[in-house]
């Protein structure tokens, strides 16, 4: 193995941010990098699904228009099962979240893409505000009363000493959970089917080697379709949970 | 993870070269810009100074995303999809409507026809009596003026009769006194020849 082909299959490197347009505005660096570009890719995506192809408001859809109705009525189903119709106040957020990363997670898939929501910072982002909007609604709904959250229902008080921090840090670690089950299962993904694919580009520059290059080439493609999976499971996953926790904030006693 | 991290070492590798060959843009980057301690080539996502530019426009992007997503495009979905609620619901209640119309009409006009037939029945009949009673007046009459036609023939028929007899008493006579006559050469008189036939006939 010589250093060129070495350097060649890098899994790393799609992950790397590229600053398009360098800027800074009191100290904090704002400059538009490609995850800029992608989450305006991934955002313009879901603009063009939800306003554009609902634009005519036909009686009887059109592709776009029954795609845009399909993922309302699952998104709305899933927020008023698991947060009930009080839960549907958060509606649009839960949409514009599940929406979005779906896109994003769906546009990382094609080669030569970034993939917004393998950067923990985006998801951890997405994550502390979902926990936020959690905090400050269970205070602002119940009051004090939001912290029966902590304490489980019809368990000895003996118990309770030990259980309640049991919650609490339950709780505190859920953003980072949220955060970390997302961005490591895109991050994952990514580098697994960059691996393989450099497998494929050093069996290719080894000789005989080459008659083995199909094999991993194979494995990407069932792999791609795993991914595929993935990419729209951890959206869901994640906007479950969002509901999940949305739920606490609006019933803490349960 | 040996090879993501042998691989890792050929890209950090790489990068050192690079601002030797990129130019001064990437190396005036790196100046201008603070990447505060952290080493050039680290682990992008975990690379504090990837963060900033990144949630910046994360939630400049996603709060876009929201206003559009909540002010425009779900109230949009939800009016298509109760207009189409709606639009449907009153069409099958028309639709219910129009059948309950067509089922009324349908026995609306099954009476009417129920009521027709029997009128027509009620017409036929009494047409028929009344012919039957015309047909029955007609005959009668006209049986009655036939019995008096037949029973003026039957009364002149008589007449007749009883003058042709008193002519063939007369004619009778007359022949007889030719007959005499002829024979004897002799006349005979009439009343006397009448009373000899009448002799004769009442014999």
């Amino acid at each position: 193995m010589n250093p060129e082909t070495a350097a060649k299959p890098n899994p790393i490197e799609q992950f790397e941010l590229v600053r398009l347009w360098e800027h800074e505005i009191n100290g904090v660096e704002v400059s538009f990098t490609n995850a800029s570009l992608y989450m305006l890719l991934a955002a313009l995506g879901v603009v063009l699904l939800m306003v554009f192809a609902t634009s005519r408001k036909a009686l009887t859809p059109g592709r776009g228009q029954a795609a845009a109705e399909m993922l309302y009525e699952f998104v709305a189903g899933m927020v008023r099962q698991i947060a009930g119709e009080e839960g549907m106040r958060f509606f649009p957020f839960v949409f514009s979240l599940f929406a979005f990363v779906l896109i994003a997670n769906l546009i990382g898939l094609f080669p030569y893409t970034f993939s917004v929501t393998s950067q923990i910072i985006v998801t951890f982002g997405f994550a502390v505000f979902v926990m936020a909007i959690v905090v400050a609604y269970g205070f602002y709904r119940n009051g004090f009363g939001f912290l029966k959250l902590f304490v489980p229902h019809g368990v000895p008080a003996l118990v309770l000493v030990v259980l309640i921090p049991i919650e609490i840090i339950s709780f505190l670690s859920r953003p980072i959970s949220l955060s970390v089950r997302l961005f490591a299962n895109m991050l994952a993904g990514h580098i697994t089917l960059a691996v393989f694919g450099g497998f494929v580009a050093l069996l290719l520059g080894a000789g005989a080697w080459a008659a083995l290059a199909p094999v991993p080439l194979l494995a990407i493609t069932a792999l791609y379709a795993l991914e595929l999976l993935v990419a729209c499971l951890q959206a869901f996953v994640f906007s479950v949970l969002t509901c999940v926790y949305l739920n606490d904030a609006i019933h803490p006693g349960h | 993870m040996a090879i993501i991290s042998s691989a890792y070492a050929a890209q950090e590798a790489s990068q050192e070269i690079n601002p030797a060959e990129g130019g001064a843009e990437n190396a005036g980057a790196a100046g201008s810009l603070a990447h505060g301690g952290v080493q050039k080539g680290a682990f992008p996502p975990f690379d504090t100074s990837n963060f900033a530019p990144q949630l910046v426009w994360l939630v400049l992007i996603f709060g876009v995303l929201y206003l559009l997503m909540s002010r425009l495009a779900l109230p949009r979905v939800a009016t298509i999809l109760s207009t189409r609620e709606t639009t449907i619901g009153a069409d099958l209640d028309a639709a219910r409507e129009s059948q309950a119309k067509a089922q009324a009409a349908d026995a609306q006009n099954n009476a009417t026809l129920r009521t027709k037939k029997e009128e027509a029945q009620t017409i036929g009949r009494e047409a028929q009596q009344k012919i039957a009673a015309e047909v029955g007046a007609l005959r009668s009459s006209a049986e009655k003026k036939f019995a008096e036609e037949i029973a003026a023939a039957e009364a002149r028929i008589a007449a007749e009769k009883a003058r042709a007899m008193t002519s063939v008493e007369g004619i009778a006579t007359e022949a007889a006194a030719a007959i005499v006559a002829k024979l004897t050469g002799a006349q005979v008189d009439g009343a006397k020849l009448s009373a000899a036939y009448r002799d004769a006939t009442t014999h």
